[in-house]
């Protein structure tokens, strides 16, 4: 499986010279990154070429890694019926940054992009119509952002003045409430006095350890 | 002779709103139709009315707890969604339920798609004027949820299917009494298919509206039935085979033309299956353990708990910190009665998902929409959106 599949992703990688950016194998399944500039092209080999037909586009999906370089990661899965095979391809972009639309080359991306950019604000070039898809009407911010709240900013109530329903900013009784299970003495980043103490200690540790090894 | 006036008039298409509160939409779809008259120019479905955030909450969530939101999605089959999240858990853990619990999921999977087809259909026949087949249906579909509160406590929202198996084990003579069930059941399917499949008001509803054909349906990220319907014989339970479907003899129903009509009998045939795949589960259906062994996963047994004291800590950080899943990325996905329902996954080593993309089958459906009823008339539409099975809590999430 896993040999098949590293030959499939040379394969992919020989005829389409300069577009994978890298590949990788886990739980046997076949995932390609690649640049925004270069996966309208991708799509479309994988749709047409004899040995892929990869015919459907399940699915677009957005990661957010606030940390990484590149902030997004849009994530494309494909079936090929015929093959009985299926890949994802990932496509690493940055906040602000946009990538091609694929409604040309797959009808069903119309609605997965428009999802991607509702809920974490990637646009897509040239999309006939990038409105936001799930989120309320005059709805601000993206969601599924990472730094967006659980809770949202915003509430809606009846205002008996005005008679009819009326936004205001989110009042709770209770916070939501986001357990700490690590313990107290695992991943504490910052140094209380006396602390050092303790990281002497595990350090003499470890090199006792090392030298027992030795 | 009376003389009439004839004078050109320009006749401006006009928008009608259907929805968001309308019987035929089956849940909260807001349907923005431009007539030219009575035919349909152009459809722009909002959808988002129903949309509770799930994906954001599963992010906030330690693995166990999400499961419960699998069964708030689509409300009508719960039990399948349940086990998609669990099979992409089970993957990034490198675990697998014991067989038992595989034949149970099963099982129940299969119950679970007569569960929903007998609602999509009956409705669907409600929409273009059949009441009696949604009484007749509905009837089935009470006894169905009676086989889920037996097993799991509650009549829809199960949260039965869990990482590593099945929350607890079928109760003393369920098998005899679904068994019982499943071979009466056969005889109401030919009484509703007596009512509809050669009815002449339901053919002319239904047959050669909304057709789409196989290459369309891939372009739209068609799958399930309504793949199925074009002619396309795709089936994840054959093709990619989860759990023990592997074991199970049924065939892959197909229809010809794709339109609404092919929609419902692929759907009738499939649960003709369903019994079938139902029969052979209970048959098959070994003795043994329902969920996993690893500590780690699955909480240990009442008794257990009350005599050793790593029972009761692992019993205690299951249900406080909960399992952590290995760092990794991975799709899963079912043949749920609407379609490939699958869960993207991504872990970042802790106890809750880092992200958890649900693929939702009727998403993709109601997205075609436009392209199926365009051209067709008014009353069309909702024998359409009847035909492709559409539950507003899948499609919003």
């Amino acid at each position: 499986m896993g040999e098949d599949l590293k030959k499939f992703a040379n394969y992919i990688a020989r005829n389409l010279p300069k577009t994978v950016d890298d590949s990788s194998i886990h739980y046997g399944e076949l995932t390609l990154y690649t640049h925004p500039d270069r996966l309208e092209r991708l799509a479309q080999f994988l749709r047409d070429n004899d040995k892929c037909l990869f015919k459907v586009l399940l699915d677009i999906c957005g990661v957010d890694y606030p940390h990484k370089q590149k902030r997004f990661e849009v994530v494309y899965h494909f079936l090929s019926l015929e093959n009985n095979h299926r890949i994802r391809i990932i496509v690493p972009v940055d906040d602000g940054e946009a990538v091609p639309t694929l409604v040309n080359v797959f009808r069903s991306a119309g609605w997965w992009e428009r999802e991607a950019w509702d809920m974490y604000g990637i646009p897509f070039e040239g999309h006939p119509d990038l409105r936001r898809i799930l989120t309320d009407y005059d709805f601000h911010g993206h969601p599924l952002r990472k730094d967006f709240p659980l809770t949202g900013y915003t509430e809606v109530a009846y205002d008996e003045n005005e008679r009819r329903v009326v936004k205001q900013p989110v009042s709770l009784q209770q916070d939501f409430r986001d357990f700490d299970f690590e313990s107290p003495w695992m991943g504490v980043k910052e140094l209380l006095p006396g602390d050092e103490k303790a990281l002497n200690q595990e350090s003499e540790t470890e090199k006792e350890d090392g030298k027992v090894q030795d | 002779m009376a003389k009439y006036k004839t004078e050109a008039k320009e006749v401006n298409n006009y928008t009608l709103n259907f929805g968001p509160q309308h019987p035929a939409a089956h849940g909260v779809l807001r349907l923005l139709l431009e007539m030219d008259g009575e035919v349909v120019d152009r459809a722009d479905p909002h959808i988002g009315l129903l949309h509770r955030g799930t994906e954001k909450l599963i992010e906030h969530k330690t693995y166990l707890q999400a499961v419960p939101y699998f069964d708030r999605l689509d409300y009508v089959s719960p039990m399948c969604q349940e086990h998609a999240f669990a099979l992409t858990v089970e993957k990034l853990m490198g675990i697998q339920a014991p067989e038992r619990a595989q034949f149970i999921r099963v099982l129940f999977s299969e119950i679970t798609r007569l569960l929903n087809h007998l609602l999509n259909i009956t409705t669907m026949a409600l929409d273009v004027g059949a009441m009696t087949p949604l009484l007749w249906g509905f009837e089935e579909r009470e006894k169905l949820m009676g086989f889920y509160e037996k097993v799991s406590g509650a009549r829809m929202h199960a949260n039965y299917f869990r990482p590593g198996g099945v929350a607890q084990d079928m109760p003393h003579k369920l098998a005899d009494e679904i068994y019982q069930f499943i071979t009466n059941f056969p005889k109401v399917v030919d009484d509703i298919e007596d009512l509809l499949t050669e009815n002449r008001i339901f053919k002319q509803r239904t047959v050669d509206i909304g057709i789409i054909n196989t290459d369309d349906a891939m372009n739209w990220g068609f799958t399930g039935p309504l793949l199925r319907a074009t002619g396309c014989p795709w089936d994840l339970r054959r093709s990619q085979p989860y759990d023990v479907y592997d074991k199970m003899e049924f065939k892959i129903p197909v229809g010809k033309k794709g339109d609404c009509y092919d929609r419902y009998l692929v759907r009738m045939a499939e649960m003709r299956e369903s019994v079938k795949i139902i029969m052979q589960a209970l048959d098959q259906m070994p003795k043994g353990p329902i969920k996993t062994d690893n500590r780690k996963v699955s909480p240990p047994p009442r008794s257990e708990m009350k005599e050793s004291m790593e029972s009761m800590i692992h019993h205690f950080k299951l249900y406080t910190e909960g399992y952590h899943v290995p760092e990794g990325q991975t799709y899963c996905a079912v043949e749920a009665p609407k379609g490939e329902f699958g869960v993207f996954l991504v872990s970042d080593g802790g106890n809750k998902p880092y992200r958890c993309k649900i693929r939702a089958p009727g998403f993709a459906a109601m997205q075609a929409l436009e392209f199926l009823v365009k051209g067709h008339m008014l009353a069309d539409v909702s024998a359409v959106i009847g035909s492709l099975d559409i539950v507003f809590g899948e499609v919003d999430r």
